[in-house]
């Protein structure tokens, strides 16, 4: 059983298996913590769950899970202008949750950094991702927020590191959207 | 029935240092800047519904500083989600006081939900805050007072305020200018 180190929420049972684990999961938690998050905001997806059962673990991390992705952005820039360093996971679905709160990093020229897994795109069994899986990157666009993408295991800690150098050094807003190829089928059994 | 800029000014007669203060969008905002501008006052011009998740991420970036989060109750039913989020944090620091008039005052005084059975202080309660509050007087105001030094909180209070006109008092618009004073004022350099 993992236990939050600080207070606030914690995780109560056993981590769940991510529909794939992979070391690059792992780099990517590290790229966060060597960037300097200490906030961690997140509505759960079974792609980022080994992110967000680290963040848990972390001393010096607060992981916070959202009923709605927008309040994320909102927790991010609420993070900045008190000096800390935040992050918003999410799956695709919840980009389209954030259109109007996206305004408030782009008005404030505050750091925005997320990590968004993506469903709808590849085996994807469940129509109902798909519309929001192909608007995702034309929404973060059009709000201003810069895309990477991540198709390949070895390039996921390197992309996440350079955005979020862009992120907190230029203020700048990342997203950072992780190929459902390369996070894994959702196995429906 | 409090008035509203009255019940702002009172709430703030005093105003502890070292206080932040996060003001959702529209006459809560307004309120605030009346009271008296400050660069530890974060104004909230849009991003409706934010306020007290803007107010969460300060408080647990400033343990040590206490946080007020001054909203209406339009922008805090549009953010209710919050509540329970801030619920599982439960961060000491930090107070949410909403000025309920019961009505979408900005657009047309169309009644909200307030005024259609939500009550935000239960709600509040429910999601696992510390405390909380209504206040209907200035009696009610002045006992709220000290929470704003020492929020023991996680704390909402639902300042109950008339609905009538207040004259307009219009903080800086530009979000830029305002969180560089504000990150300013907590001795962080800009980027």
């Amino acid at each position: 059983m993992l236990r939050a180190a600080q207070g606030g929420a914690s995780l109560d049972h056993a981590v769940p298996a991510d529909t794939a684990s992979a070391a690059w999961k792992d780099e990517v938690f590290a790229a966060l913590e060597g960037a300097g998050v200490t906030q961690v905001y997140y509505v759960p997806d079974a792609g980022h769950a080994t992110l967000i059962a680290r963040a848990h673990a972390h001393p010096r991390m607060r992981a916070v899970p959202l009923t709605s992705e927008e309040e994320g952005v909102a927790g991010c820039v609420g993070a900045w202008l008190g000096g800390a360093k935040a992050v918003l996971l999410m799956q695709s679905s919840g980009v389209g949750n954030c259109v109007n709160m996206l305004s408030l990093p782009r008005t404030c020229g505050a750091p925005f950094l997320t990590l968004v897994t993506m469903r709808g795109e590849w085996a994807e069994f469940n129509p109902w991702q798909v519309p929001m899986s192909r608007a995702t990157a034309t929404v973060l666009e059009a709000m201003g927020v810069a895309v990477r993408r991540v198709d390949r295991a070895e390039d996921a800690a390197e992309t996440v590191d350079a955005a979020a150098a862009l992120a907190y050094g230029a203020s700048q807003a990342v997203a950072v959207l992780l190929a459902q190829r390369l996070v894994g089928r959702k196995v429906w059994k | 029935m409090l008035d509203r800029r009255d019940a702002v000014r009172a709430l703030l007669a005093g105003r502890p240092a070292g206080l932040l203060v996060v003001a959702g969008l529209g006459t809560p905002a307004y309120d605030l800047f009346a009271a008296g501008d400050y660069d530890a006052n974060f104004y909230l011009w849009g991003a409706m519904g934010g306020a007290a998740m803007v107010g969460l991420g300060l408080a647990l970036a400033q343990p040590d500083r206490p946080v007020l989060v001054l909203t209406g109750d339009g922008e805090a039913l549009m953010g209710l989600g919050a509540l329970a989020t801030i619920g599982a944090q439960k961060p000491a620091n930090l107070l949410v006081v909403v000025l309920d008039n019961g009505h979408f005052g900005e657009t047309g005084m169309q009644p909200s939900h307030t005024s259609l059975g939500t009550d935000l202080p239960r709600v509040a309660e429910a999601c696992g805050f510390a405390w909380s509050a209504t206040v209907r007087d200035m009696a009610g105001v002045e006992a709220i007072r000290p929470r704003l030094a020492a929020p023991a909180g996680p704390g909402l209070v639902r300042a109950v305020i008339g609905a009538e006109p207040t004259p307009k008092a219009l903080p800086p618009r530009d979000g830029a200018y305002l969180a560089t004073r504000f990150r300013a004022q907590l001795g962080l350099a800009p980027d």
